[in-house]
């Protein structure tokens, strides 16, 4: 059975006016789009085989990473840029782009976190994020038990610091930048590298095999429950350069790890590239959870500035009943091209993606997952929360595909779209592709607009619009906040109210 | 307290006139019915009171302690004191009853410049309430309205009304749907409310529940308009003869 339904909705009249006033009213309320001023070190603008070779040597990488890297290359240069997702962009260039910039201050890669530029220091404090080794209070109802996170922070091109790695690798856990775990753990790296994203895999993955400079590694030994939630915290700062991070996380067979991702990025009048690539190894019964807050700047009202974002994630559950949870909260960048997914390999492996994608004003997202079912009794479920505003386009693109020995195997699909306006659209294109007799894909698809009378009671018990629109449009999204870690539950809510507020109201 | 002049409204959308001179005074302390047919314009006055969208008001005034209620938006009006039990209260999935009421109350207290409620403050008056209107932990965990029966629906807008402690309550026909029962926690709950600085209009079909909430004026409402006026025993008249003699007598 093969289906390939598209079913578009585009508003309808009669739509509060005032919501849509007030949620204009209140875009461009992005709270990160300050930058930090610090001196920066590019390599020469554009693209050719030198500035693989450089970052490759910046990075201090042995030769077969720099031949990985320049076969990559040499494979983008023949590859064609994809068209089929529901997103409308100028042509990008290429060459009028830096691969890499990186503070001077982290010429000499520092020993320790107190040796990090102070400027740099400022900044993550600024954007909330611990670089100090301390226990973080929650700070959620029903919760005040301290938990640790450990962060490995990365700054345009580099890695500034990560934190907790004493402790964990205690635990046998290590986390560290990628740049590092090459130099420090080559037969680790290059057993896994590309093994769950191959270089060919796609235009955007391929670009990133040749330039990506930085990022996050994490392996979790057998048996091993990583004692705390991992995190990377992205941040852009220089202009007119790309951002092309790689990470690798494998869990070994039994371990456990949950990873937290966030970005963002100051606000500016051009667009600007971001193409991460994320892998994930899971063997015989490990368990890794993903959960992305993705907050990069998503342009002005009119669509000037923002960031492109172009990602390619994709789990391996490579062992029986190895399980893998995907968790996003998509509200920044002006164009989402993402498509978190799972491959089911081993026996009574398990697959789950939870998504809310919030597009305002000008923005677009085509966002899903993929959900590719190999081996026998192998479930997946895909939770999806779509929310348009403003001129916005909010496409779901997802795959289920049963193959011939994945009998007795389960889908369930959850996709919701929310309509705020008479001018966003919300589409869903769900592929189904079922192989065998004994598998059940359940699909269910609703489309709904913020409702006035939901609205009119929320304010007539005092609540103002934005606050009400938030709060409609939370409940709208709770089984995928639901599904976050603690830590980013809260900022996701509220995250989800200001691009709701800057995203609805 | 409440003070309603020659109120006029239309239907935004078409010519559709529903209030044809609105004129009521509610006094602090005071409780007043409105009774009157079906499609009189009861829930129409109880709406254009509290803000919502779709009406205009061609004519008159409408002022709580002498502030006009109807240029401030409904959330400014419910900060001044002014709450509506809604006849069809409305259904928010997702979001919790607590969450909600939270929410609410804190949004109130922020726009009177008071500080917000602590979690725990919190809790402990909500549970309080809540059990008096024999509304259990769980109700509170579920989604708003998502579920609830009708009793159920009733009960816990008495239990918004509660906690946000409002001077002026309109309750629109919080008493159709009830059973016995569910009307004696829900009279209860008014009673209990019920002081010298506080005013409550009551819309109701039925001399049952101004049995539990004695009021002190009864309005009959027709055709847009307050046509009589009287006592408790106005009510009486309405439940023993219906409508028929009274607006035979008036038009
Ligand atoms: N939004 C609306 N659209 C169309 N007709 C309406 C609307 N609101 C009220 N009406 C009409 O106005 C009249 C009064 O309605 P309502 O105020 O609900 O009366 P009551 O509460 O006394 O039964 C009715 O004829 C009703 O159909
Ligand atoms: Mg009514």
């Amino acid at each position: 059975m093969a289906m390939d339904a598209e079913d578009q909705i585009e508003l309808r009249e009669g739509v509060d006016r005032e919501t849509i006033e007030t949620v204009q009213a209140m875009a461009g309320k992005y709270k990160h789009g300050w930058e930090t001023e610090i001196e920066t070190e590019y390599a020469p603008k554009g693209l050719n085989e030198d500035i693989v070779r450089l970052i490759s040597e910046k990075n201090g990488e042995p030769q077969w990473m720099l031949d990985w890297r320049l076969a990559a290359f040499r494979r983008w240069q023949q590859m064609e840029e994809p068209r089929w997702a529901m997103l409308s962009y100028p042509e990008i260039d290429y060459q009028d782009q830096y691969y890499y910039a990186k503070p001077k201050s982290m010429a000499q890669k520092p020993k320790s976190l107190d040796e990090v530029d102070p400027k740099l220091l400022a900044t993550y404090e600024k954007l909330g994020i611990p670089l100090k080794e301390q226990m973080l209070l929650a700070g959620v109802e029903g919760s005040d038990e301290p938990r640790k996170v450990a962060v490995d922070a990365v700054f345009d091109s580099v890695s500034v610091g990560t934190t907790f790695k004493e402790e964990l690798k205690k635990a046998g856990v290590i986390f560290c930048s990628i740049s590092e775990a090459i130099r420090e753990y080559p037969e680790l790296v290059q057993k896994y590298l590309g093994s769950v994203v191959p270089q060919s895999d796609n235009f955007f993955a391929t670009l990133n095999s040749a330039v990506f400079s930085d990022g996050s590694f994490v392996y979790v030994p057998e048996g091993v429950r990583c004692p705390m939630e991992l995190s990377t915290y992205f941040r852009i700062n220089a202009e007119n350069t790309g951002q092309f991070e790689r990470t690798l996380i494998v869990a070994d067979k039994g371990a456990y790890v949950s990873y937290l991702e966030g970005c963002t990025a100051p606000k500016r009048d051009t667009h600007q590239l971001h193409a991460a690539v994320v892998e994930i190894v899971i063997l015989d019964d490990a368990e890794v959870k993903y959960s992305t807050v993705q907050n990069w700047y998503p342009g002005d009202e009119n669509g000037k500035g923002g960031i492109y974002n172009f990602v390619t994630k994709r789990a391996d559950c490579r062992g029986p009943r190895a399980k893998v949870m995907w968790t996003q909260v998509e509200t920044g960048s002006a164009i989402t091209w993402k498509y978190p997914s799972c491959i089911l390999r081993g026996e009574g492996s398990q697959g789950e993606f939870y998504s809310i994608a919030i597009a305002n004003n000008a923005q677009q997202a085509d966002t899903g997952t993929k959900m590719v079912h190999l081996g026998k009794n192998t479930k997946s479920r895909i939770v999806s929360k779509g929310i348009s505003a403003g001129r916005a386009q909010n496409t779901y693109r997802g795959l289920v595909s049963m193959h011939p020995k994945a009998t007795n195997s389960r889908n369930y699909t959850q996709c919701d779209s929310l309509l705020i306006g008479d001018k966003c659209g919300a589409h869903t294109v769900p592929y189904i592709e079922v192989k065998n007799n004994s598998s059940r894909v359940e699909h269910e698809a609703t489309t709904s607009k913020v409702d006035d009378d939901q609205l009119f009671y929320c304010r007539s018990r005092g609540m103002d619009e934005e606050e009400a629109v938030a709060l409609v449009v939370n409940g709208f999204c709770k089984e995928v906040l639901q599904a976050l870690p603690m830590e980013f539950a809260m900022e996701a809510q509220s995250l989800v109210a200001i691009s709701l507020e800057g995203s609805v109201g | 307290m409440l003070e309603i002049n020659n109120l006029h409204v239309k239907l935004e959308e078409d010519d559709k006139v529903i209030l044809k001179g609105v004129n009521l005074t509610v006094e602090a302390g005071k409780v007043h019915a409105i009774m009157g047919p079906n499609g009189s314009g009861k829930s129409t006055l109880s709406y254009v009171l509290s803000g919502r969208d779709g009406y205009e008001v061609t004519d008159g005034s409408a002022t709580l302690d002498g502030v006009e209620l109807l240029e401030m938006e409904p959330e400014e009006r419910a900060a001044a004191g002014l709450f509506l039990a809604f006849q069809y209260p409305v259904e928010i999935p997702g979001v919790g009853n607590m969450t909600f009421l939270r929410t609410a109350v804190n949004a109130q207290r922020k726009a009177r410049g008071q500080e917000e409620m602590s979690a725990g403050e919190f809790l402990k008056v909500v549970r309080e309430k809540a059990k008096a209107l024999k509304i259990d932990a769980e109700m509170m965990k579920r989604p708003v309205n998502v579920g609830f029966s009708g009793g159920e629906k009733k009960r816990n807008e008495i239990l918004q009304m509660a906690m946000l402690e409002p001077k002026m309550c309109i309750l629109d026909e919080t008493d159709s749907g009830l059973d016995v029962d569910a009307m004696k926690l829900v009279a209860d709950g008014v009673n209990a409310l019920r002081d010298a600085g506080r005013a409550f209009l009551v819309i109701t079909h039925y001399q049952r529940l101004l049995d539990h909430i004695k009021p002190d004026v009864v309005h009959i409402m027709a055709d847009g308009r307050i046509v009589k006026t009287g006592g408790p025993e106005l009510a009486l008249e309405v439940e023993n003869n219906g409508y028929a003699d009274i607006l035979a007598e008036v038009l």
